[in-house]
C-alpha cells in the first residue's frame, strides 16, 4: 500500500496564532467592562472604531502589498492592536482622531515594516505616541469617574500629582485632590487591577509567559519604593505607580507583544526591567503625565541589542 | 532513585501505549521472502558477501561490515535471489533478497560465547561477529561503540529505556517479558566496555516494566547495576539528554559520551547481546511496536530482520477501514519518518510502524509569520532559540546558524509541536544542515581544486626554471668554452 510523506515532526499540538490573539482579546474584557462602568459607553465606542478602522486598514495595506488577505484578516492580531490603543487613550478622545492613531499604527507601525511578525515597535504604542505628540491636550484629559461622567474632565493623577509637586504643594495637598483614588488615581485604578486580572488569565492559560510582567512591575515598583522611602514628600510609592496610568494594561498586554520584545528568558527580564524603570523616570522628571508608550517604545528600540547579549547557553557548551 | 526534573524544555505528551501493551509480544512467522537492507539505519551500508544463488542458513553471515554499519546474518534459511536496490525505510538501498525455504535450518558455526572467560577486547572481537546494532533507533554497531568506550576508560555504561516517543513501547513491552536478558546483556557489555557500573534508565509511567526490572536484577545480586526512574517528558530519551539527566554531564558540543566517562546502549540492544552469548544467536530479530488507528489489532511484534511491513501489518489484522489509514511512520510520530509505501523491510533500527489515521496526526494550521512567541525556546530541551535560529536560516547567514546552534539541534520536533504559526522549523534546520553540508563540500571541492592548480603552477614554474638554467647553463659552457678555446 502507498501512503503519502511528510517531514518529521508528524504531530503538533494545534495551538494557532488566532486562538493566541483571541484569548488576548478576552482578558481585555474586564478592562472595557470597568471603562465603561466607570465612564460609560465612551470606551465601547471607541473599541468599535478602532477595530473597524483596524481592519480597513489591514485590508487596504495587504491589497498594497498584493498579499491574500483574508488568513490575516481573521488572525485578530490587527483586532488586538486597535483594542489595546482604543482601551489606552481618554475615553472621550474624539473617534477620528482615534481612527487616524490605528490607521497609523496599522499602516505605520506593522505593515510599513513587513506586518504580521515583522514590526520592531509595537504598533499600537506608535499610534498612541503619535497621538500624544500631535494631540496633547486631548489624550490628557480624563473625566473624573462617576453618574456625571461627562461633565467633568481634567488632568490624570499622574499629570496632577507631577504638576502639583513643581508648583510647590506638599505631597498630602496633592494627593487630596479629586484625581486621586484609594491606591492610585482615581477610576484609573480600578482599570489597573481588571487589567491585572485579565493579565492573570494570560497567564494561567500560558498564553504570556511572566518574565516580561513581573520585571516591568519590579522596574518600576523598586525604584518608586527607594524614592519614596528617600524623599516621601518628592515621590508617590510603589502603590501608586502600580494602581495608576497605563502600568498593568502596560505590563501583561502591552510589554508582552512577542513581535516587538526581546526573545530570550533573559532578554525579557532585562526588557520588562526597562520599561519600568524608563515608566518611572518618565512620570517622575519627563514631560508627559505617562510614560509606558514612551518605555515601550524605547525599550522596542534596545531589542535588537538585548537578543545579541542574551543567547542561552546550548546543551554541551560551556 | 526518584523521579527527577532533569531537563529543560521538552513535552509531556499524551501516552498511547496501552493497547499495544494489552498481550505479550506477539512472535511473528520467518518471511517467505527476507529483505535484508544493507544500511541497517545508521546511514552506511555493509558489503554483500554472498551472491544471487549463494545458500545460506538461519544466522550466516551474509554481509560484512565496516564503519558505522554491522555485520549482517541471514534471518532465515534459503537461497540469495538477489543483491538489488529495493526501497527501505531510508530510501532506496542496495538489500540481500533471500528467499525462506521453509525450513529454519540453523547455521551449525552459531554457538553459545563463555563470555565471562573471555578479557575485554576479545569479547569485544567476538562481539562484533554479532551484527548487534543499537535497537533504539540509530542502529549504530554495538561492538564499536563500545570499544571506544574501553579505549576511553568510560566509568558508566547507561542502558536507555527512556521510550519518551509517545506510541513506541516495544522496549517497555522487552522490559515486562526479557528484564532478565537486558540485565544479561547489560553485564556482558560491563565487561566489554570496562565500565565500573550500569545504570538502566527508564521512566515513570513503566511501573510494570519497573517492577519486572527490579525483579531481575534481585535475581542476578550484581550490585554494579541500578535502576533509575525519571519523569516520562520527551525527548529526554535522546543520548546526550539521558546522559546529562542520569549522570550531571554534558557530553561537549560536536564529541561522543565517552567524553565524559559514559557510553549509552538501547535495552533492546542489551537483550540482543544477551541472546547472543547464551545462544550464539546473532540479531536476527527485534521487537516492533505495530500502533495507531489505522490498524486493527496494535501489538509488539517479535519481528524477523527483513520482514516487509506489510507483513507486520497483514499479522496486527490488517489496516483498518473506518477510518482509513492515512500515513505510515516508521519510529515516532516527532522524530520517525514517513513511509511511502509498506513494502520496506524490518531493519535493525526500526523500533515502531505507527499506522495512523487523519485524527491521530490532525494536519496542521496553515503556516503564518512568526511573531516571535518564544514557546518554541521554552520547550527546546538543548536551549536553543529556534526562532533565531529559524530567521538565520530563513536569511541562509551563515553565522547566525553557528551562533544560535543549529550542530546542536536533536531535530527532536518540540518547536515544531508548539509553535502557533504552523512552521516547519525542524524541517527548515535539517534543509540548513544539508545546505551547509553543500557548501562545505563545495568548498572543499574548491579548495582542492586550488591546491591542485598551484600544484600545477609551481610545476611549470620548476620546469621554466629548470630550463631556463639549462639553457643558461648551456650557454655559459659554450661561452665558457669559447674563451677557452681562445
Amino acid at each position: 500500500m502507498e501512503f503519502p510523506t511528510s517531514a518529521s515532526p508528524h504531530v503538533v499540538a494545534g495551538y494557532t496564532v488566532p486562538r493566541v490573539m483571541f484569548q488576548v482579546l478576552l482578558a481585555l474584557a474586564p478592562v472595557l467592562a470597568v471603562q465603561v462602568y466607570l465612564y460609560g459607553p465612551g470606551p465601547l465606542w471607541l473599541v468599535a472604531v478602532a477595530c473597524v478602522t483596524a481592519l480597513a486598514c489591514e485590508a487596504l495595506a495587504l491589497a498594497l502589498r498584493r498579499r491574500a488577505s483574508q488568513a490575516a484578516l481573521r488572525d485578530g492580531s490587527v483586532l488586538v492592536t486597535a483594542a489595546l490603543l482604543a482601551l489606552a487613550v481618554p475615553p472621550l478622545l474624539p473617534w477620528w482622531l482615534l481612527a487616524f492613531g490605528t490607521a497609523f499604527a496599522v499602516l505605520i507601525g506593522k505593515h510599513a515594516y513587513g506586518g504580521l511578525g515583522q514590526n520592531p515597535f509595537n504598533p499600537a504604542m506608535v499610534g498612541y505616541a503619535v497621538l500624544l505628540v500631535s494631540f496633547p491636550l486631548e489624550m490628557t484629559r480624563w473625566p473624573l469617574p462617576g453618574p456625571e461622567w461627562d461633565a467633568l474632565t481634567g488632568a490624570t493623577a499622574l499629570d496632577a500629582l507631577r504638576t502639583g509637586l513643581r508648583q510647590g504643594y506638599t505631597m498630602q495637598e496633592v494627593r487630596a485632590g479629586a484625581e486621586f483614588g484609594r491606591l492610585g488615581a482615581a477610576g484609573s485604578e480600578w482599570v489597573n487591577l481588571a487589567a491585572l486580572a485579565g493579565g492573570a488569565y494570560l497567564l494561567g492559560r500560558r498564553i504570556i509567559r511572566w518574565q516580561i510582567p513581573v520585571a516591568m512591575l519590579a522596574g518600576l515598583a523598586v525604584p518608586a519604593a527607594l524614592a519614596h522611602g528617600l524623599d516621601p514628600g518628592g515621590h508617590a510609592g510603589a502603590t501608586f505607580h502600580l494602581a495608576s496610568g497605563a502600568t498593568m494594561l502596560g505590563a501583561f498586554f502591552i510589554a508582552t507583544d512577542p513581535v516587538s520584545a526581546a526573545t530570550s528568558d533573559r532578554g525579557r527580564l532585562l526588557y520588562g526591567a526597562g520599561i519600568g524603570l524608563v515608566t518611572w523616570i518618565i512620570r517622575s522628571w519627563g514631560g508627559y503625565p505617562d510614560g509606558v508608550a514612551f518605555a515601550v517604545l524605547l525599550m522596542n528600540l534596545a531589542v535588537p541589542l538585548l537578543d545579541r547579549v542574551t543567547v542561552p547557553r546550548i546543551h554541551g557548551h560551556p | 532513585m526518584s523521579a527527577r526534573p532533569l531537563l529543560r524544555g521538552g513535552l509531556r505528551l499524551e501516552s498511547h501505549k496501552t493497547r499495544p501493551l494489552q498481550q505479550s509480544v506477539q512472535p511473528m512467522p520467518a518471511p517467505s521472502t527476507a529483505v535484508l537492507a544493507l544500511d541497517q539505519g545508521s546511514g552506511e551500508e555493509a558489503q554483500a558477501v554472498v551472491t544471487a544463488g549463494t545458500r545460506v542458513r538461519v544466522g550466516t553471515r551474509v554481509a560484512v561490515g565496516c564503519g558505522a554499519a554491522t555485520d549482517l546474518h541471514s534471518p532465515v534459511s534459503g537461497e540469495v535471489r538477489a543483491v538489488e536496490p529495493r526501497p527501505t525505510a531510508s530510501g532506496p538501498g542496495t538489500c540481500i533478497v533471500v528467499a525462506s525455504d521453509g525450513r529454519d535450518e540453523r547455521d551449525p558455526d552459531l554457538e553459545p560465547l563463555d563470555w565471562s572467560a573471555l578479557d575485554g577486547a576479545a569479547l569485544l572481537e567476538r562481539l562484533a561477529g554479532g551484527g548487534l546494532a543499537g535497537f533504539g533507533g540509530a542502529a549504530f554497531p554495538t561492538a564499536g561503540k563500545l570499544a571506544l568506550a574501553r579505549a576511553a576508560g568510560v566509568e558508566l555504561l547507561l542502558l536507555n529505556g527512556a521510550e519518551c516517543e509517545p506510541w513506541i513501547c516495544c522496549d517497555d513491552a522487552l522490559l515486562r517479558e526479557r528484564a532478565s536478558d537486558v540485565v544479561l546483556g547489560t553485564q556482558v557489555m560491563l565487561a566489554a566496555c570496562g565500565a565500573a557500573r550500569a545504570t538502566i534508565a527508564l521512566e515513570d509511567d513503566k511501573p510494570e516494566a519497573r517492577a519486572a526490572l527490579e525483579a531481575a536484577l534481585a535475581d542476578a545480586g550484581d550490585s554494579r547495576l541500578e535502576i533509575v526512574v525519571l519523569p516520562a517528558v520527551f525527548p529526554l530519551g535522546a543520548e546526550g539528554l539521558l546522559i546529562a539527566a542520569v549522570s550531571g554531564r554534558e557530553v561537549p558540543s560536536g564529541a561522543l559520551p565517552p567524553e565524559v566517562g559514559v557510553v549509552c546502549q538501547n535495552v533492546g540492544t542489551a537483550a540482543a547481546v544477551a541472546r547472543f552469548v547464551s545462544e550464539g544467536v546473532p540479531a536476527l530479530s527485534r521487537i516492533v511496536t505495530v500502533t495507531g488507528s489505522g490498524v486493527r489489532r496494535p501489538a509488539n511484534l517479535e519481528a524477523r530482520i527483513g520482514t516487509p511491513v506489510a507483513e507486520l501489518v497483514a499479522a496486527c489484522g490488517g489496516y483498518g477501514d473506518t477510518p482509513p489509514a492515512a500515513r505510515l511512520i516508521a519510529g515516532g510520530s516527532l522524530t520517525g519518518r514517513a513511509l511511502a509505501s509498506d513494502t520496506v523491510p524490518v531493519t535493525k533500527g526500526l523500533n515502531c510502524v505507527l499506522v495512523a489515521t487523519a485524527a491521530d496526526l490532525p494536519a496542521r494550521a496553515a503556516q503564518m509569520p512568526c511573531i516571535r512567541c518564544g514557546d518554541c525556546a521554552a520547550v527546546c530541551p538543548v536551549g536553543l532559540l529556534p526562532q533565531q535560529l529559524h530567521r538565520a536560516a530563513h536569511a541562509d547567514d551563515p553565522a547566525g546558524l553557528a551562533r544560535f546552534g543549529l550542530a546542536d539541534c536533536i531535530e527532536c520536533g518540540c518547536c515544531d509541536y508548539v509553535c502557533p504559526s504552523a512552521i516547519p522549523l525542524t524541517a527548515g534546520f535539517r534543509a540548513a544542515r544539508d545546505r551547509q553540508q553543500l557548501h562545505e563540500a563545495e568548498r572543499r571541492r574548491a579548495a582542492e581544486a586550488k591546491t591542485r592548480y598551484e600544484r600545477h603552477r609551481r610545476r611549470l614554474d620548476e620546469q621554466v626554471d629548470a630550463e631556463r638554467r639549462a639553457f643558461e647553463e648551456a650557454r655559459r659552457r659554450a661561452r665558457g668554452d669559447g674563451a677557452g678555446g681562445n
